[in-house]
């Protein structure tokens, strides 16, 4: 289903666009919320936040503004950043920054006892190394370039160019 | 700016992360509606980074997803269903104030015996408490139980005995619009120690394909044996092997306790 339809579905609000809406998106913002909160149960609870903010908030998105995507993904970044500062962490920054998404994602699965790591290590072998750090930073936890470009320590001009590459072995690698 | 360019560049990966100014934001959304080379160059870059990101999701649970439709009111057939059924622990509630107000009745008229007698009520009371609370939860969980056997939405799959177990038999309650699944094990026998039963969706043809969607884990504390497996999108059958705990990547054939066809 595209976007479009989607929208179409959702304006509607019925309860299979909300279906489709989980079933589409909520891997997705669920591993960035993960990243973020880096706490299973609490990332569920915080994922609830943020699809019941999408639901209510729906008619304040607008396609001239940008992608449907990116905005839900806006939402579970500033929900899930909310949810650390109003825990007090103090040194959230620190925090934010210790482990990327594949480490995050391996502590998580270890706890849950659970087995859906098939494939998982093929995609993190397609990716180089600074990929994951590159894509970790921008797309996971929202860094600017700036940010990125001074905690990965490559010039500011080719983080853009640097990104890029990264998203295109994994299109080639997924044939997209 | 010429389309490759700008594509290029990597601004549209910028754009689908969420990372540009409004103003940039408006701009690229706009090109986008009128040459569709970019319109289709980031549709392609959500496809990529949603795939990878999905990928990492760690398990979240069944339950999580109907808490969301029960906060955003989307149940309305499940809650009608079940309304007679809780009309019961209400019941159960009133039973519960009626058995305290007793309990203290009675502690009142053995006032003026001894305290040792009156401790012997407490307790009593207490213990009736203790029972009426495990019985209620005993209800609740019968239920949830009962909710996920009649929703006529499920399509029930029933798994019979195979070879190692020829006496073992399951059935599978799967929600085909919503995905979501359940495993009723109440008939398989308990797994020895070290071993857990894991569950598996099979696509049949052209290969036999399985996808695990996950393991029946606290089998002997889960009294109702009825368990929450991932959402399956598709399965022709289902199965449920036995298999190391913690699970394993393909099942082990031998030990197929069960197997039944949608």
């Amino acid at each position: 289903m595209s976007q479009d339809e989607l929208l179409v579905l959702i304006y509607k609000k019925d309860e299979k666009a909300f279906t489709h809406l989980y079933d589409m998106y909520s891997k997705s913002l669920f591993s960035v919320i993960n990243v973020l909160i880096k706490n299973r149960e609490e990332a569920e609870d915080v994922l609830q936040e943020v699809f019941v903010k999408i639901w209510k908030n729906i008619d304040s998105y607008h396609e001239s503004k940008g992608r449907f995507y990116t905005w839900i993904l806006n939402i579970a970044r500033n929900t899930s950043i909310d949810k650390l500062r109003s825990k007090n962490f103090n040194n959230s920054q620190k925090n934010l920054n210790s482990d990327n998404f594949v480490h995050v994602f391996e502590d998580s699965n270890k706890l849950t006892n659970k087995i859906d790591t098939i494939g998982i290590q093929e995609f993190v072998k397609k990716l180089k190394p600074k990929c994951i750090e590159i894509i970790d930073l921008l797309f996971f936890k929202g860094y600017t370039q700036q940010e990125a470009s001074e905690e990965l320590a490559i010039p500011l001009g080719t983080i853009k160019t640097h990104n890029r590459n990264c998203i295109n072995d994994l299109r080639n690698y997924l044939k997209i | 700016m010429e389309a490759t360019e700008y594509i290029e560049s990597g601004i549209l990966e910028l754009y689908v992360y969420g990372l540009l100014t409004e103003a940039e934001n408006i701009e690229i959304a706009e090109m986008a509606k009128k040459n569709p080379e970019i319109e289709n160059e980031i549709i392609s870059i959500e496809k990529a980074i949603v795939a990878l990101s999905s990928s990492f999701s760690p398990f979240h649970s069944v339950a999580n997803y109907e808490k969301i439709k029960a906060r955003l009111e989307l149940k309305h057939g499940k809650v009608l269903e079940m309304k007679p059924v809780s009309r019961w622990s209400e019941y159960a509630g009133w039973a519960a104030a009626v058995l305290l107000l007793l309990g203290v009745g009675y502690q009142t008229l053995q006032l003026g015996e001894t305290k040792q007698a009156i401790s012997t009520v407490g307790n009593e009371k207490n213990k009736i408490e203790r029972e009426l609370a495990y019985l209620d939860q005993q209800n609740k969980k019968t239920v949830q139980s009962l909710t996920i056997v009649r929703d006529i939405k499920n399509t029930g799959v029933t798994l019979g005995g195979q070879a190692v177990s020829p006496t073992s038999f399951a059935k599978v309650y799967w929600n085909k619009e919503t995905k979501t699944t359940y495993i009723d094990a109440a008939g398989l026998p308990k797994p020895p120690k070290g071993m857990v039963y894991q569950v598996w969706a099979l696509k049949l043809s052209p290969t036999l394909t399985p996808t695990s969607i996950g393991l029946l884990s606290d089998f002997e504390g889960n009294n109702q044996k009825i368990f929450a497996v991932d959402q399956t999108a598709y399965a022709e059958a289902f199965g449920i092997t036995l298999e190391p705990a913690g699970g394993s990547l393909s099942p082990t054939m031998e030990q197929l306790y069960t197997l039944g066809k949608v």
